[in-house]
């Protein structure tokens, strides 16, 4: 499309009127915006003294746990969904062969790079089976880089650690591929 | 000529070919699905999946008459006024039902089955089936069946081509895939006792169109869709066979066949699908090397480790003029031209050794010989000498007036005394081990023995340039690292003069330059290494090579039907 095509409507900025030159009146109104924000209630909060409180829990994004089956067992099936659709190339899995009769294959090795993430929840998104999901756990803090790369053990613990809190998003669906 | 109409499109074939619709209509750009037709093997129509409407046009009157019902279009042959409609309706609505059917029995579990991504139930589905399923049934049983030391088979997951069974009757004439029952309890097979083992099992996983057949070697290890393909040529014997390395991150992950039908046609052996891992081998030479003291004093037979010990790591920079000074210095040289290399590198090879010494002694390196050439019934040939490119290092040699010389022929000048300097280009692959562990050979296994090594041992300076630790490398001044066949680029001749241009698929490891590379410094010229100048400079220097001036094909040519001509 051209900017000469008649389908464009072409706004110009409207002239400024008697009130906008005198300046005045739109100062004050300034003032008044800051006025009422002296006067109403804090939103802030003195973290990490104080907890902030996470609105709904199952949209919300926070740290990856890989869920449990029934029986335990991890729950993902090593398809690489969530490596391929991650965009910031976090997600390292490698496969093998399941040493249980009912699946396939399994996640030899699970890893998360949380430095990485951007916390988009893609692979939350991807997931065919919901073995991987975002919690609502918000800080996320470690002393090195090797500690921020989350392996399978560390994401199964923090499953176990919120699963109380947080009971697995579509638990209905349940079982595997 | 005979004029096929494939969709109102008028395609003239060749007077002798005898095309099927689906080839007819690929040549006009048209794709008709198929699972069970494959070009290599017999017909069976029994996928139902290329029905489409044929006719034929009257040639007096140019009056179309239509065949009432769908035929196959893998069965049907054309000829001239042959009328093929691969999109109406009727045929859409066909294809449709055919999918549905399929998909009835299969396990839809895309997201742990290693085809996804390449299958064609996925593709087909997606372009030509229905979006909901109408069958309130959800066999979702996954059934894993192992028929070969290289091959399982997850039986619910196959739609029963037949494709793997008319294989191994066919080409490979081996014949242990079968189909037992009937009906809807159709299954592959094989007879207790009587695996799939036969050198071109891996085939039929290249041939199953869905995820039912899977490669032992590559189950699980990468999806698919991560992978990227790069076209290449088989190292593993003289035959040259055209494949795809399918790689990620500079690591392989499978060889495939790529279809050429001067060389291979679709298939490729074992041994070559699986010789890829010694690339990725911790025993491999990562570094150039030069010996700290004189051969003896640090105990030639020490070991591995001591041995490795007894040689300085030299920067590359350095080695390019090192290299030169020291084998001017030596006096007398040999060069044996080991046949992995390509053309272009062993024709720059001959280049510095007459640069170092105007008579420089030049011979084919050793040419190693397992067995005797193996014929299949499907007109597949494994060959027996297990190099690529043994011609084209013999049409360099002869560029350079050094014909005929071989390997024996450089033993008999070492041994005789009249050299003072050798350099020993290798590069041989670990042979492939037995049967039960084709998947990985032993690099252990050297392509040279401890007495013919020792021959070299009085030589002022000995430069030998190989993947692994040989009894040759333990008595060498110089220890060279050398490419593996993906880690190449150039051109190869294989047994029937047909030569193939292939590009590098990964990088070598850290600290290893292809030998091209190293030739090209040391010949002093600019840029950085390019084999397709290379390759545009010898062709334009000698006729025998001169079919490769230009852009050579992606199936290679023929370097005598050129000469002819």
């Amino acid at each position: 499309m051209k900017p000469t095509d008649p389908s464009i409507t072409w706004l110009e900025e409207k002239p400024l009127g008697l009130a906008e030159r005198l300046y005045l009146p739109l100062f004050i109104q300034g003032l008044t915006v800051t006025a009422r924000h002296l006067v109403s209630p804090k939103v802030t909060v003195s973290f990490p003294e104080q907890r902030p409180t996470v609105g709904n829990p199952l949209i919300y994004r926070g740290v990856h746990r890989l869920n449990r089956d029934p029986e335990g067992r991890v729950k993902c099936v090593a398809c690489f969904l969530c490596a391929t659709a991650c965009p910031a190339h976090c997600i390292d899995i490698v496969a093998t062969e399941s040493p249980w009769p009912d699946r396939e294959k399994y996640p030899e090795s699970f890893q998360i790079d949380e430095l990485r993430c951007i916390f988009c929840g893609m692979c939350e998104e991807a997931c065919p089976v919901d073995a991987i999901e975002l919690t609502s756990l918000l800080d996320l803090t470690g002393k090195s880089r090797e500690e921020m790369i989350f392996d399978k053990e560390k994401l199964l613990s923090v499953y176990d650690m919120t699963k109380d809190a947080e009971p697995m998003k579509s638990a209905s669906l349940g079982g595997t591929l | 000529m005979p004029v096929v109409i494939v969709d109102g499109q008028e395609i003239e074939i060749g007077a002798d070919e005898r095309l099927n619709c689906i080839e007819a209509a690929r040549r006009a750009g048209r794709e008709i699905p198929h699972y069970c037709w494959h070009a290599g093997l017999t017909v069976v129509a029994s996928c139902r999946m290329c029905l489409i409407e044929t006719g034929q046009r009257d040639a007096a009157t140019g009056k179309v008459t239509m065949v009432p019902k769908l035929v196959p279009g893998c069965q049907t042959p054309v000829r001239d006024g042959t009328v093929i409609v691969t999109e109406s309706e009727k045929v859409k609505e066909s294809r449709a039902r055919v999918e549905e059917a399929l998909l009835i029995d299969h396990p839809i579990d895309c997201p742990i089955c290693d085809k996804a991504g390449e299958c064609l139930l996925q593709d087909y589905h997606f372009e030509h089936g229905q979006a909901e399923r109408r069958a309130d049934i959800h066999p979702f049983t996954s059934r894993k069946r192992d028929v070969g030391p290289t091959v399982t088979l997850f039986v619910d997951r196959c739609i029963m081509c037949t494709r793997c069974v008319r294989f191994t009757r066919e080409v490979s004439g081996t014949g242990e895939l079968m189909v037992t029952s009937r009906g809807a309890k159709e299954e592959i097979d094989v007879f207790p006792g009587f695996p799939l083992d036969n050198k071109l099992a891996g085939n039929v996983v290249d041939l199953c169109p869905v995820g039912a057949l899977g490669d032992k070697d590559f189950l699980y290890q990468q999806r698919v869709w991560f992978l990227k393909r790069e076209a290449n040529v088989c190292g593993g014997c003289s035959a040259g066979c055209s494949i795809h390395t399918e790689h990620n991150q500079d690591t392989v992950y499978r060889l495939k066949p790529r279809e050429n039908p001067h060389v291979n046609r679709w298939w490729i052996c074992d041994d070559g699908r699986y010789g890829w891992h010694h690339l990725h081998d911790d025993a491999r030479i990562l570094a150039a090397g030069r010996r700290l003291a004189p051969v003896g004093q640090t105990g030639r037979h020490a070991g591995n480790g001591q041995a490795a010990a007894a040689f300085q790591p030299v920067e590359w920079a350095d080695v390019v003029t090192g290299l030169r000074a020291d084998l001017a210095r030596a006096g007398h040289l040999a060069v044996a031209v080991s046949p992995m290399l390509t053309v272009e590198e062993a024709w720059m090879l001959c280049a510095v050794a007459r640069s170092i010494d105007p008579q420089a002694y030049l011979a084919l390196g050793h040419v190693p010989v397992v067995g005797d050439d193996e014929t299949f019934p499907g007109g597949f040939t494994i060959r027996a000498e297990k190099c690529p490119n043994r011609r084209g290092v013999e049409e360099v040699l002869a560029v350079y007036g050094a014909g005929g010389h071989g390997w024996d022929d450089l033993l008999a000048q070492v041994a005789s005394g009249t050299v003072a300097a050798a350099w020993i280009t290798a590069a041989y692959p670990p042979p492939a081990g037995d049967a039960a562990d084709q998947h990985r050979a032993d690099p252990a296994v050297s392509w040279i023995d401890e007495a013919t090594a020792a021959t070299f041992a009085g030589l002022q300076t000995l430069v030998v340039q190989d993947l692994f630790e040989s009894p040759l490398s333990e008595v060498a001044t110089w220890r060279l690292p050398a490419a593996g066949f993906a880690e190449r680029a150039g051109t190869w001749i294989n047994v029937a003069h047909h030569a193939q241009t292939f590009r590098q698929a990964i990088r070598p490891p850290a600290g290893v330059w292809p030998e091209g590379r190293l030739f090209w410094n040391m010949l002093g010229r600019r840029g950085l290494h390019d084999p397709v100048a290379v390759r545009r400079q010898l062709a334009e220097s000698s006729a025998t090579f001169a079919a490769l001036a230009g852009d050579v094909p992606a199936t290679g040519v023929d370097l005598r039907v050129r000469q002819l001509a």
